[in-house]
């Protein structure tokens, strides 16, 4: 590889902060590098590092004249865009800590989070958060000013709360002409033991618990990373995962900051996808739902295309799925099918390629949640070189990682540099490394639990297989006890049906019951336009999910998915749920976790209805909306049984 | 925003019948500048046909109408255009063949000054001026409306609701004075309603644009949570004007609506 020359190691002493080496980062560029580019009316508008520097002055200093100090807590929220990272640099650079919220957080999250962190800062995108910290502000006395960036939708906002980040500049200018040099001091101030993030984790059973992480934890997970696979400043990066995700944390902030890459920000949350391929990114990481989407994408445009074009795929996809399976068998590639190989990469797998924004791609993860073997093989049949990576948001992200000549996709590779993983005699996963973050703010039992002399204890069941490489099982309290006393992981079961373009979520479910089962969430864009294909009229999602023709196309999928299983963890029974789960009802977490503890009170007369002898089940419950408002619903659900 | 007294168009006594049917039965009203001005009534009642004689595309048999003190009533639309008044149709009429983009540049045609054979050419002066409404319908109308996800898409091809909302964009593009809008919320959803109804407020009041608003709507919550005032026809005859609270309470409004009488006062909150 001709890039790993370009990479030069970084010396990461415990004197060392992420805003020292900004400010190295920024002498060296200055305004002969592009830092990041934001598309904006249509254009992609570069700012350089100089920009970048001058802009993270002014935010910096003008939040000290708001009154903001050392070890204060800044929380932030809303999209992805220059502005956010902007002030996120600002807070660590003042020497305060930084607190990420989810953009589509409900209010109770808000206010829970704001209040739990202490924080005396809150800097969001527009009026929509705006009006978050309106309703909250008298349940948070300790929050002091609230900084918001788009004017649109705010003329009418008189709360004396509340000052435009421009008018923050502005401040931070005046003081700098005051006061030159006071932003180094303060950034020279800082120490590496300093904490720098307080991120809140999303629980998938409990309150969600912030892990406080060091500048040290941040720039050495960042560089261990780098080491099994260096990135350069000339790579592109796009930003459109939440900040308030650790992963997007590790790429924009560690890995950016030591790398010089440039981050690209898209236009709206609704125009990333056509923006990632217009950017055509080297690297990228991101959560398995978003690969899911990708490969959906695809699946529903060949089910869309002529005749002549999917025989194309599909000679081209069997050819590719067959060099994908050698390749990771470590068998050697005969020249006649590198030769194939290569004409499927022409005729098809390149098109594919740039359509998902993939072109360019040197370094693909994926991570956070469990990604099902389908989809791996998917993108390594079409030549994406597609990783695991496992890790907490308490290891400050990442603590294994496949390497590039060493894929299984059905575990999540080798601890990166100066980690080490073991398994407890529990079976539960535990690592140690110089990542490993300090503890919960304020949470000290919670603390002792999950860190034990230096030992992070992931709440993960696993084991090493033969070759060295880690496998995660599943969340140890998720694990199934089947039938025969078997134990079996209920996220195999879901991820693996997924593959499926017509089923968006499922929840498979089976620990200490005679038989397997599971609860579909079908999705509504492509079940709909099956349904519409086959004139089939429907006029909502509970309506969809229950018309008989979608049971039997639903039990079909999942017949093909049982033929792979043992006869013991074949589903037996499903139900098309009315709705898709979604974080706003706490069915999941903001990275999209099923909470099983709690979808199963919730749903609990849909798993009677699975385990007994009926064929319908009678369902009474709310459905809540993002500003709040709550939906009654009564429905009758079919239950389906599925041949074996 | 605050209201200027200053009035912008005015109806006087207009008349118009289309055979033995009289849809306008000499109306009278004025509206003001910087006023969200609606005008309902049940169907039939001249709501439409009242809009068309203000644009232009009907020209009334008796009475006259002014903008900003001329007397407009027998200019042709494209010149009521030039003077600044935009509308947008109940029906969506755009070019659903074409995109998003071209649609919205075709509401600009009227700003533009190069010729035929400039434009061709595509050099100096007409590629600056192409730029410049370039950026005009980026910066002002399609980041304001929210529709950069669907710039390069075939406008035939998108969801009712997002028509709907290109139909806007296109009127905006002419930059108007005045814009007249009929039923912008029918078939919309309730998310959708929500939205455009924070666009015209967005329209009426953002500093940069500080349009007037001729709103014809039947979804009365709306009507009356953002109009200065209301006026109310039934049969081509103005039965009631005033702000929203008074027109709710007049006996005659009142009376069209019978049947009608409790969805007049729902309110969406």
């Amino acid at each position: 590889m001709s890039h790993v020359a370009k990479w030069e190691e970084i010396e990461i002493t415990k004197d060392l902060t992420i805003p020292k080496l900004f400010l190295r980062s920024t002498k060296k560029y200055w305004d002969k590098k592009v830092a990041m580019r934001e598309k904006e009316f249509g254009i992609w508008i570069p700012i350089t590092w100089k920009e970048y520097y001058e802009n993270v002055k002014r935010i910096a200093l003008g939040m000290t004249s708001l009154g903001l100090e050392r070890g204060d807590k800044v929380a932030m929220i809303g999209d992805n865009r220059p502005g956010a990272l902007w002030a996120e640099m600002a807070a660590m650079c003042v020497g305060s800590v930084g607190v990420w919220l989810f953009q589509d957080s409900l209010i109770d999250e808000v206010q829970y989070i704001i209040d739990h962190s202490d924080a005396k800062l809150m800097v969001g995108e527009g009026q929509e958060e705006v009006d978050k910290c309106l309703m909250i502000k008298d349940r948070c006395p300790k929050l002091q000013k609230m900084v918001w960036d788009d004017p649109k939708g705010m003329r009418g906002y008189d709360d004396p709360i509340l000052i435009s980040l421009k008018e923050v500049m502005k401040i931070g200018e005046e003081v700098d002409k005051k006061e030159p040099g006071l932003f180094e001091d303060m950034i020279l101030k800082g120490k590496g033991d300093d904490i720098c993030l307080l991120f809140y984790t999303s629980g998938t059973s409990a309150l969600p618990k912030g892990a406080l992480l060091t500048h040290y934890n941040m720039l050495t997970m960042g560089q261990n990373l780098m080491r099994v696979d260096p990135y350069v400043e000339t790579d592109d990066f796009v930003s459109y995962l939440p900040f308030a995700w650790i992963g997007e944390q590790m790429m924009s902030i560690s890995c950016g900051i030591q790398a010089g890459f440039t981050l690209n920000f898209p236009e709206e949350p609704e125009t990333a996808q056509e923006n990632i391929r217009e950017v055509g990114p080297h690297v990228m990481f991101a959560p398995p739902r978003v690969y899911e989407q990708m490969v959906r994408n695809v699946q529903v445009k060949y089910l869309d295309a002529s005749w002549s074009k999917r025989k194309a795929y599909e000679f081209a996809m069997k050819i590719g799925y067959h060099v994908a399976d050698l390749k990771f068998s470590k068998k050697l590639i005969p020249w006649y099918w590198k030769a194939l190989n290569y004409l499927a990469y022409i005729g098809v797998h390149k098109k594919l390629k740039d359509h998902l924004g993939l072109s360019r791609i040197r370094d693909t993860y994926t991570g956070g949640a469990a990604m099902g073997p389908d989809h791996f093989r998917f993108f390594h049949a079409i030549g994406v070189n597609l990783k695991q990576i496992y890790g907490q948001t308490e290891i400050a992200g990442i603590s294994v990682l496949h390497r590039d000549d060493d894929i299984k996709f059905d575990t999540v590779g080798k601890p990166i540099p100066e980690t080490e993983v073991k398994i407890t005699p529990e079976g539960e996963i535990i690592s140690k490394s110089p990542s490993v973050f300090q503890g919960y703010h304020k949470m000290p039992e919670e603390t002792t639990k999950t860190l034990r002399d230096g030992w992070l204890h992931s709440g993960d069941t696993g084991f090493i297989d033969t070759e060295g490489h880690l496998v995660v099982f599943d969340r140890t309290k998720d694990v199934m006890t089947l039938n025969d006393g078997t134990k079996f992981a209920p996220q195999y079961l879901e991820t693996r049906l997924k593959f499926s373009p017509y089923i968006k979520d499922v929840w498979a479910i089976g620990d200490n019951k005679p038989y397997v089962t599971s609860v579909i969430c079908i999705d509504y864009g492509v079940v709909g336009k099956w349904a519409e294909d086959r004139n089939i009229a429907y006029t909502s999602y509970p309506e969809l999910s229950q018309m008989p023709e979608v049971y039997e196309l639903v039990k079909k999928e999942i017949v093909k998915m049982n033929k792979d299983l043992p006869p013991v963890a074949k589903i037996k029974k499903f139900v098309n749920l009315y709705k898709e789960f979604d974080a706003d009802d706490d069915e999941l977490t903001r990275t999209r976790k099923l909470r099983r503890a709690f979808v199963e009170d919730r749903y609990k007369d849909i798993v009677n209805g699975l385990y007994s002898n009926t064929n319908n089940v009678h369902m009474d419950t709310t459905i809540t909306y993002e500003d709040g408002r709550v939906v009654h619903i009564k429905t009758d659900l079919r239950v389906m049984e599925v041949p074996q | 925003m605050a209201l200027k007294n200053e009035v912008q168009l005015k109806v006087q006594e207009i008349y118009m019948a289309f055979g033995g049917v009289q849809a306008l039965m000499d109306v009278s009203f004025e509206v003001k500048k910087g006023e969200i001005f609606s005008i309902i009534g049940p169907n039939g009642a001249g709501k439409t046909v009242l809009l068309n004689c203000i644009n232009g595309l009907y020209h009334p048999q008796r009475g006259q109408i002014y903008f900003e003190g001329k007397e407009i009533t027998r200019l042709k639309p494209y010149q009521r255009a030039k003077m600044g008044i935009s509308r947008t149709f109940q029906k969506i009429e755009l070019f659903k063949g074409t995109t998003v983009l071209d649609n919205i540049r075709l509401g600009r045609h009227i700003h533009l000054k190069t010729g035929l054979i400039s434009g061709s050419i595509y050099f100096g002066k007409t590629a600056r001026e192409e730029i410049e409404h370039r950026d005009f319908i980026e910066r002002e109308i399609i980041d304001l409306l929210e529709i950069e996800h669907i710039r390069d898409k075939i406008v035939g091809m998108l969801p009712y609701g997002l028509q709907k909302r290109v139909e806007l964009a296109r009127a905006l593009a002419l930059n108007p004075k005045i814009i007249l809008l009929d039923e912008p919320l029918a078939g919309l959803n309730l998310e959708e309603v929500e939205d455009m109804a924070r666009f015209i407020l967005d329209i009426n009041e953002e500093e940069r644009w500080q349009a007037t608003c001729v709103l014809v709507e039947h979804d009365m919550g709306v009507v009356m949570d953002i109009s200065h005032r209301v006026m109310a026809l039934n049969f081509g005859e103005k039965i009631a004007e005033g702000t929203p609270p008074e027109v709710q309470k007049n006996p005659n409004v009142i009376k069209a609506y019978l049947g009608e009488a409790e969805e007049l006062y729902v309110t969406r909150r």
